[in-house]
């Protein structure tokens, strides 16, 4: 009868008597509550934190292609930048493209697995409030978009990049953009099947990089799509870190109020209309 | 308050669309029992328990779980119960140990998770993400998170499905051991044997209605009485025996030389049976006392069609 024994794996034999020796008495002895709010919150994201950086497919849509292509458009003369050095249009683009693949598609097609797998539902029966899940998810998405940035930031500077302007507005620039794309990919993870997720975050992924002047300047565009696509969140977040970065303005206000409007209207609807199974 | 139950369940009604799933079901969970709730597939089985893990909100009747609402206080409510779902919960790419940790991080006072992968034979795949892990190590694992965080209250969703026979008794066991420690278990179950074997109470449901709850004893002995079967020579004079067995006691000759008897089966029947048999010269081959079982009254109430 040692507590904790675990040979004799026999089957049962009846109401009452385990095969095993049992765990010590008072093992399971009713003790519930919940854990300190800030210790769960903190575990939550660390193993959030852990689920996106050991996924494969993850890492080379958050990190491979955003490095690869601020390798390969400064480099190689593809497009056409403009004036001045190609690193310093293309790594305001470049960063912008790390939130876009973090905050939107990563965050997008994990948490539409989650879903399907009954992740949420279970996480929904533990002691952690939903609130404080989605702040755990927020913070796992700002530490891979911090270890994102400095590695991007760390190949431009040895490209040559010679970053200009405030950083305070960059910070508030990366946050915005961060909300106003949370709010956009936990839409569509909570409303949509997960594989539609899938193809839809990774189809929207290309087309924002193709038209959201993140590598191909806007002004290649014809006048009518320009007006357009300078709406896209995308396209606000890299004209407006391209402008603080690349042309030293102080405070971009209309990129910045295009992304608190994305931001209002896709947390919102995420709120409104995310369903938890 | 100790003396209210751990889940009161009153004319519960939910509906998906146009489907009503339960329709009036009623329910009641003593604290520090195991309840074990039956029932065709579709009965309305996993809607009660997800009702009273506030997953969903009744659209007609209550449910209180420790005395609270489950869906209005979720809050108050989510701390105290352990959950264990029919499949799914974890993240595909956490591993096994990596997953029970964290449950644990999210209590208070947790049991050590290491002793509860080790007891339930999660050793060997402690470090195998969620993905790879058998159907019946997905279960353990479920089963371990549901009780890691030391609730007072579990619910288990069909708890030993696809298991094999060593991970099955596992299960019962750590089963037992809850209760021995004072935790109240629901568990809902195809199986009448685990129902038999763990469940101090049965509650029997079909077509969204409870339509029997008892012991497993009472269940059993409900209904039709118990019977003696034994064989012997042919045509045998069973008005002489019925003359010295109590009044209420039938005997019938089903076929040739086989008979049957039904009434209260105890030893003194047993004895007056052997002992008639012997003053008229009859030795009575494979005498048999058979008793209901909890799956001839499982069928007799929900019938034998099978089930969508």
């Amino acid at each position: 009868m040692s507590a904790g024994t675990t040979t004799g794996t026999t089957p049962g034999n009846g109401r009452g008597t385990p095969s095993y020796a049992p765990y010590a008495a008072g093992t399971f002895a009713p003790a519930p509550g919940a854990a300190p709010l800030p210790r769960m919150i903190r575990a939550q994201a660390l193993l959030e934190t852990r689920m996106l950086l050991r996924n494969g497919e993850q890492l080379l849509l958050t990190v491979v292609i955003p490095a690869l292509l601020l390798l390969v458009f400064s480099s190689v003369d593809i497009v056409d930048t403009g004036a001045g050095k190609s690193v310093d249009f293309l790594a305001p683009g470049i960063l912008a493209l790390a939130v876009l693949s973090t905050a939107f598609t990563g965050q997008a097609i994990a948490t539409g697995f989650e879903r399907r797998y009954g992740v949420l539902k279970r996480l929904g029966a533990a002691p952690l409030p939903r609130w404080a899940l989605m702040t755990a998810k927020t913070c796992s998405v700002l530490v891979v978009e911090a270890l994102q940035a400095a590695l991007l930031i760390l190949i431009a500077l040895a490209l040559g990049w010679s970053p200009h302007g405030n950083p305070l507005s960059v910070i508030l620039l990366l946050l915005l953009g961060t909300a106003a794309f949370s709010g956009l990919g936990l839409l569509m993870a909570g409303t949509l099947k997960a594989e539609a997720t899938l193809a839809a975050a990774n189809l929207v992924f290309l087309l924002l990089l193709v038209g959201g002047g993140v590598i191909v300047p806007l002004s290649k565009f014809p006048g009518a799509a320009q007006t357009v696509l300078k709406l896209l969140p995308v396209t606000a977040l890299s004209s407006g870190l391209r402008d603080v970065l690349q042309h030293g303005t102080a405070v971009p206000w209309s990129d910045l109020a295009v992304l608190a409007v994305w931001s209002l209207l896709g947390l919102a609807t995420a709120a409104r209309f995310f369903r938890w199974e | 308050m100790h003396d209210e139950p751990a889940v009161q369940v009153t004319g519960l009604v939910k509906r998906y669309g146009a489907r009503t799933a339960v329709n009036g079901l009623d329910l009641a969970v003593p604290r520090g029992t195991v309840t074990a709730v039956l029932g065709p597939n579709g009965a309305g089985k996993t809607t009660t328990v997800e009702v009273c893990e506030g997953y969903r909100r009744p659209d007609g009747g209550t449910a209180r779980v420790l005395g609270l609402d489950p869906v209005t206080q979720a809050g108050l409510l989510r701390p105290r119960i352990g959950v264990m779902l029919q499949s799914g919960g974890v993240y595909a790419g956490a591993r096994a140990e990596e997953m029970l940790r964290h449950v644990a991080a999210l209590h208070a006072r947790p049991v050590d998770p290491g002793v509860l992968i080790e007891r339930l034979g999660l050793e060997s795949c402690g470090r195998t993400p969620y993905r790879r892990l058998s159907g019946g190590q997905q279960q353990r694992l479920a089963l371990a998170m549901a009780v890691v965080g030391r609730p007072e209250l579990v619910f288990l969703d069909e708890p030993t499905a696809g298991l094999d026979p060593q991970a099955r008794h596992a299960t019962w066991d750590l089963i037992r051991e809850l209760r021995a420690d004072g935790t109240t278990v629901v568990l809902t179950t195809h199986f009448m044997d685990e129902a038999e074997q763990l469940a101090d109470e049965v509650v029997i449901i079909d077509a969204g209605r409870a339509i029997a709850a008892g012991t497993p004893d009472e269940l059993c002995r409900g209904g039709a009485e118990n019977t003696l079967r034994f064989s012997g020579r042919p045509g045998l004079d069973l008005a002489s025996l019925l003359n010295a067995l109590p009044a209420d006691t039938l005997a019938a000759e089903l076929s040739p030389g086989m008979y049957r008897i039904e009434g209260k089966i105890d030893p003194q029947l047993l004895a007056t049976v052997t002992s008639w048999c012997a003053q008229h010269g009859v030795l009575p081959d494979h005498l048999a006392v058979e008793r209901r079982t909890l799956e001839d009254v499982f069928l007799e109430l929900t019938g034998r069609e099978l089930r969508v």
